[in-house]
């Protein structure tokens, strides 16, 4: 097995900061738009470009957890997955939703992400944000809007993200080679 | 991941696994709490709930789970089917299974019938009470109602309150609270109280008074007159004298303690009714946390196929 790093800071800091940029291009507004960060390992990353978007913005955006796991098309094919929290105490009624995570490669997880949002009403608008999109994994037809960096891999291959948030020393992302 | 494809009793169940279903069971409850309410995991499954005994709460509360969690349901009661006519329990399940059901929900009045089934059946099979033996998501939701209060339960001091020899409710919660690390006392007639119940580790008192002092939390049950062949006490009116309790008891104890009934409550016999309805008393909690604890046992045991 071996690890390669492929992004960690100050190259993350960077990456956030230009993603924060397209957003902010594209007119995003703290009255209109909303954050969902998808569990496990999106909400880290949905945190940081909230807080990012605040500072440049000088204003704060709302930021939600949303788990998609009693949505996932692999249930009863695989072993249980144990579900983690879901927190968005806001409406996301009308509203222009930034669905954040950390790695986007088949596609299923956004599939069963934009499902489990229904539950909480009809957004107006749904954008996504990946900091890592493993090229060419796609099962589905999604593509995410604004991408930190696209990585071409292979499907036996595994992208490895950690946060300083979960404990780690530092935030690094890893490609991992069986 | 759970370790049987079946919930039998708590018995059988580790704390790993009692941990798992009542952290499921709190993503459950957030789902519940949605405008939409309802999540497609169980859609591809079927599930029989086979009562062969009477139940309001838990046969609407594991039909509410299941339409919940997509399942597609069938409902089956003893009186008025075929049961009546001479037809056996394997032969009754066995077909309900052969009309392609998944899973079966099922009471019955005796004790080890899931159990006996589960030797014999292909299907999943979900224990909703066995007789006088066990009533393991009953045990599963009041952990999970005892958890949301008191937080860990290990150390803390819980009271077992009236008829525990004809409880399947008490079994399955000694085992779910000693599992825990909870000290657990056992208080009752000690005619209601079975001999040798120590040997499961719990205290045995028959004072009502100095047990609701030392407890952080009573569970109180109904006298099953339905199950008494025989007089256990004078009278209800005594009873209630003895081991009923009331607002008053409550509110003159040194801290607040937490009051729960896994229902249906006999008011004026084991709890007044303003010991019932008073803020002491999580009894309602407990009904809405059993549709989430449901759903995460259903959840959980029909992932394993």
């Amino acid at each position: 097995m071996t690890r390669k790093l492929i992004l960690s800071s100050p190259l993350l800091e960077i990456t956030i900061s230009r993603l924060c940029q397209e957003l902010i291009e594209n007119q995003i507004q703290d009255t209109e738009t909303v954050i969902l960060g998808l569990q496990p390992r999106g909400i880290y990353f949905a945190e940081r470009i909230a807080a990012e978007l605040g500072k440049q913005l000088n204003t704060n955006f709302q930021v939600g957890r949303l788990d998609a796991t009693f949505f996932r098309d692999d249930y009863r094919r695989r072993d249980t997955i144990a579900p983690n929290s879901t927190d968005i105490s806001f409406l996301i009624e009308n509203k222009r939703v930034i669905l954040v995570d950390d790695v986007l490669a088949t596609g299923r997880m956004v599939r069963a992400a934009l499902d489990a949002m229904n539950s909480f009403g009809r957004p107006a608008k749904v954008e996504l944000c990946v900091l890592i999109d493993r090229i060419y994994n796609r099962d589905l037809p999604i593509n995410a809007d604004y991408v930190g960096k696209s990585v071409n891999t292979l499907p036996t291959e595994k992208v490895l993200v950690e946060w300083k948030e979960q404990g780690h020393e530092a935030d690094k992302i890893w490609l991992i080679t069986q | 991941m759970l370790k049987s494809p079946h919930l039998l009793g708590i018995k059988d169940l580790d704390e790993e696994s009692i941990h798992l279903i009542v952290k499921t069971a709190k993503e459950f409850k957030e789902v519940l709490n949605r405008p939409i309410k309802k999540v497609p995991s169980l859609r591809d499954v079927t599930i029989a709930n086979v009562f062969f005994e009477n139940s309001t709460r838990t046969r609407l509360s594991f039909e509410l789970a299941e339409k919940r969690l997509s399942a597609d349901t069938i409902n089956f009661s003893a009186s008025g089917s075929s049961v009546k006519k001479g037809e056996t329990l394997l032969d009754t399940v066995n077909n309900i299974l052969a009309m392609k059901v998944d899973m079966i929900v099922m009471r019955h009045a005796s004790p080890g019938a899931p159990h006996y089934l589960a030797k014999h059946i292909k299907a999943n099979i979900v224990n909703a009470g066995d007789g006088t033996h066990e009533h393991p998501t009953q045990a599963l939701l009041d952990t999970y109602s005892l958890q949301e209060k008191l937080g860990d339960l290990s150390g803390k001091n819980i009271a077992i309150i009236g008829d525990i020899l004809h409880s399947r409710v008490a079994l399955s919660n000694i085992y779910a609270l000693k599992k825990q690390g909870a000290n657990v006392r056992l208080c009752g007639p000690s005619t209601l109280i079975p001999k040798h119940i120590q040997s499961l580790g719990v205290e045995v008192s028959h004072d009502v008074k100095s047990t609701l002092q030392w407890c952080d939390a009573a569970n109180v049950l109904r006298i099953q007159l339905e199950r008494q062949q025989i007089k256990y006490f004078p009278s209800l009116r005594e009873y209630s004298q003895f081991f009923g309790i009331t607002r008053q008891m409550l509110e003159e104890l040194p801290k607040e303690i937490v009051l729960m009934h896994p229902g249906p409550i006999n008011r004026g016999v084991e709890l007044s009714s303003d010991a019932a309805d008073s803020p002491h008393s999580i009894i309602l909690d407990q009904v809405e946390n059993g549709v989430a604890v449901r759903m995460a046992v259903l959840y959980l045991l029909a992932s394993r196929g």
